[in-house]
């Protein structure tokens, strides 16, 4: 259906708006630059007598035309109205929307130093929060203590089969291939100086007392650390941590605590099995770069790896475990009612905790090399 | 005055689960349409298969005299262009402002300048019963009355012929609901829109509603306005009008 718009000028200073046709959405923007409304002083005539069709888009059109021009003192009458017409204006004329601003924006000046502000105060907030909750943690954990039968086993088996046991073969993948890689590259270095039995220690070294849990925690972090992250803030958002609380159950016990141990627990198992599969990867590339067979890899590694690089391996782990879970579900329950919060936290869950885990990696690293471990 | 639903034997089943069982009705220009009946009864099923979102099993369903069984992608976007939806908890777009939840249609669908879109909306703004001054709130800084205010400027935007809503009065306070219930009437009788409507509120029941079906067993135990159902026998039906 088409429309338009018709304005004829009589002698008496009288303009006649004739509007035509079908006043509706699709022809607006067509119909809004027809419109003239340079006339001032003057009596216009809206005629709307062979107005065919309308909708709030076509009468919010008129009522702004019918606006523009008694600004103007321009004398503006209706006529041939249908009632439907009528009935229609009123209802648009009564809810014509001033104009209003958006939020104003601070000057650019201002508003740095305002965001700088701003950060943080919530750094600390978060801070303050992050101790809180570690406080809780830690006093929840103590209470358990003494009533052991409220620890929820149940729950507890299974975040390990959930973020231990399925992240295995992934971990797997990834320890081998990191075996590979130090193999490789050390093979090449030792060569150059005839020590190519020292690829023993280099590989079983670094892999069991560094790399072997750092690549685990990290890839932990990434799979759990997030869906712990999203699980708890879902929760909150349909208001099921709400429930819990009301029905008397401590959101310690049902939630946090089983994902903690769950965590500290699968760990140091995990880091073992990639332990055996990162040597085994070095093991390969030693037989297949430089000749040393399987046999006298694992004499070697008898003779010259201490027990004791192994160990603080496996002490790491649940100290990476615990700083990945307890991040995991602080960042949770920050979620508030948003969607768009839940994956906000989501991402500051899993960096947080792949930075945690690597920061206090070195710090452990320092302080053992300084005891001289 | 012609038919803007017509649903014949229409047949829904979730694997062996039967939900409708050959339901038949018309829906006609202007009226105010409820589909009522049980939790479960599947009310809001049928909703969904009306706007798109869901496939029914067999039977034909027109909807604005196209049949929604057999549409390419472009004449689905024109039917959907010519209705209106609010769902039960508003689903606003929750990065959006109101204002551009309101505007978004307008913003990807036309070509109007940006100052005739803002007034557009805030006019449906006002026109919903919701001050101005809400305009740059969040979704998530409103109440859940508020976001159907919304959601129901959202689905006016574009002046649609049909609107369908989902429960519009739950979870509202008895004054908001009432009033909720006048602005459909004022907006059907100002705008001309049909309305379908899911609703369990008796008092929309037995004063907005001109006809409507009350499903039950999968099938349509009522079919009529709020005097026949009065008037009628069973017990279990009466239970949806305010009588006792």
């Amino acid at each position: 259906m088409d429309a338009s718009i018709e304005i004829v000028t009589s002698t008496d200073n009288t303009i006649t708006f004739t509007y035509k046709g079908s006043w509706t959405l699709e022809n607006i923007s067509k119909l809004s630059k027809k419109i003239d409304t340079r006339y001032t002083n003057s009596r216009v005539i809206f005629d709307f007598s062979k107005l065919y069709d309308f909708d709030t888009h076509g009468i919010l059109l008129i009522i702004e035309t019918s606006n523009k021009l008694q600004k103007k003192s321009c004398v503006v009458e209706k006529v041939g109205a249908s009632e439907k017409f009528k009935a229609l204006y009123e209802v648009c004329l009564s809810n014509f929307p001033q104009d209003i601003k958006s939020p104003m924006k601070n000057g650019t000046i201002v508003e740095f130093f305002y965001n700088i502000g701003k950060i943080t105060q919530e750094s600390r907030k978060t801070l303050i929060n992050f101790f809180s909750f570690v406080g809780g943690l830690t006093e929840a954990v103590g209470m358990l203590v003494f009533k052991p039968k409220n620890i929820r086993f149940q729950a507890i088996f299974y975040h390990i089969e959930n973020s231990g046991l399925k992240a295995l073969p992934i971990i797997l993948l990834t320890s081998f291939l990191i075996g590979i890689v130090i193999a490789f590259q050390g093979a090449v270095q030792l060569e150059k100086f005839g020590a190519n039995i020292f690829i023993v220690e280099m590989v079983s070294i670094s892999v069991t007392r560094e790399l072997a849990p750092l690549i685990t925690a990290i890839v932990i972090a990434g799979r759990s650390a997030s869906s712990y992250t999203a699980e708890i803030g879902v929760m909150k958002i349909t208001e099921e941590i709400d429930a819990m609380k009301t029905m008397g159950f401590s959101v310690w016990n049902f939630l946090i605590i089983p994902r903690v141990f769950a965590l500290m627990i699968s760990l140091p198992l995990v880091v073992f099995f990639a332990d055996v599969v990162s040597i085994f990867g070095g093991m390969v590339i030693a037989s297949l770069q430089l000749g040393i067979s399987f046999e006298e890899f694992t004499n070697r590694m008898q003779e010259s790896v201490e027990i004791k690089h192994v160990i603080i391996g496996l002490i790491k782990a649940p100290i990476f475990g615990w700083i990945i879970a307890v991040i995991g579900c602080f960042r949770g329950f920050q979620i508030s009612s948003s969607t768009e919060s839940v994956g906000k936290y989501t991402t500051i869950s899993v960096v947080n905790a792949i930075f945690w885990v690597i920061a206090m990696d070195a710090l452990i690293s320092v302080f053992l090399t300084e005891l001289g471990l | 005055m012609s038919s803007v639903v017509i649903a014949k034997d229409i047949v829904t089943k979730f694997g062996t689960n039967i939900v409708h069982d050959g339901i038949s009705f018309e829906i006609k220009e202007g009226e105010i349409f409820g589909l009522l009946g049980g939790s479960g009864s599947g009310k809001t099923t049928l909703l969904r298969e009306m706007i798109l979102l869901q496939k029914y099993s067999s039977g034909k369903l027109f909807v604005l005299e196209k049949d929604i069984k057999n549409l390419n992608d472009k004449e689905e976007d024109e039917l959907r262009s010519r209705w209106g939806v609010l769902f039960q908890f508003g689903a606003l777009f929750s990065s959006l402002s109101v204002l551009e939840n309101i505007s978004i249609a307008l913003k990807e669908y036309t070509n109007l300048s940006k100052s005739a879109i803002k007034k557009a909306a805030l006019m449906k703004l006002n026109m919903v019963g919701l001050p101005q001054s809400s305009a740059y709130l969040y979704p998530s800084e409103l109440s859940g009355g508020m976001k159907k205010r919304v959601g129901l400027a959202r689905a006016l935007i574009r002046d649609p012929k049909l609107l369908f809503l989902d429960e519009p009065t739950s979870g509202l306070d008895p004054k908001s609901a009432r009033d909720f219930d006048e602005l459909i009437v004022t907006l059907r009788d100002t705008l001309g829109i049909t309305v379908i409507m899911v609703t369990h509120d008796k008092d929309t029941i037995s004063s907005v509603l001109d006809r409507f079906i009350i499903l039950g067993n999968a099938k349509i135990q009522f079919y009529g306005n709020i005097e026949a159902l009065r008037a009628s026998s069973n017990e279990s039906l009466r239970d949806f009008t305010d009588g006792k």
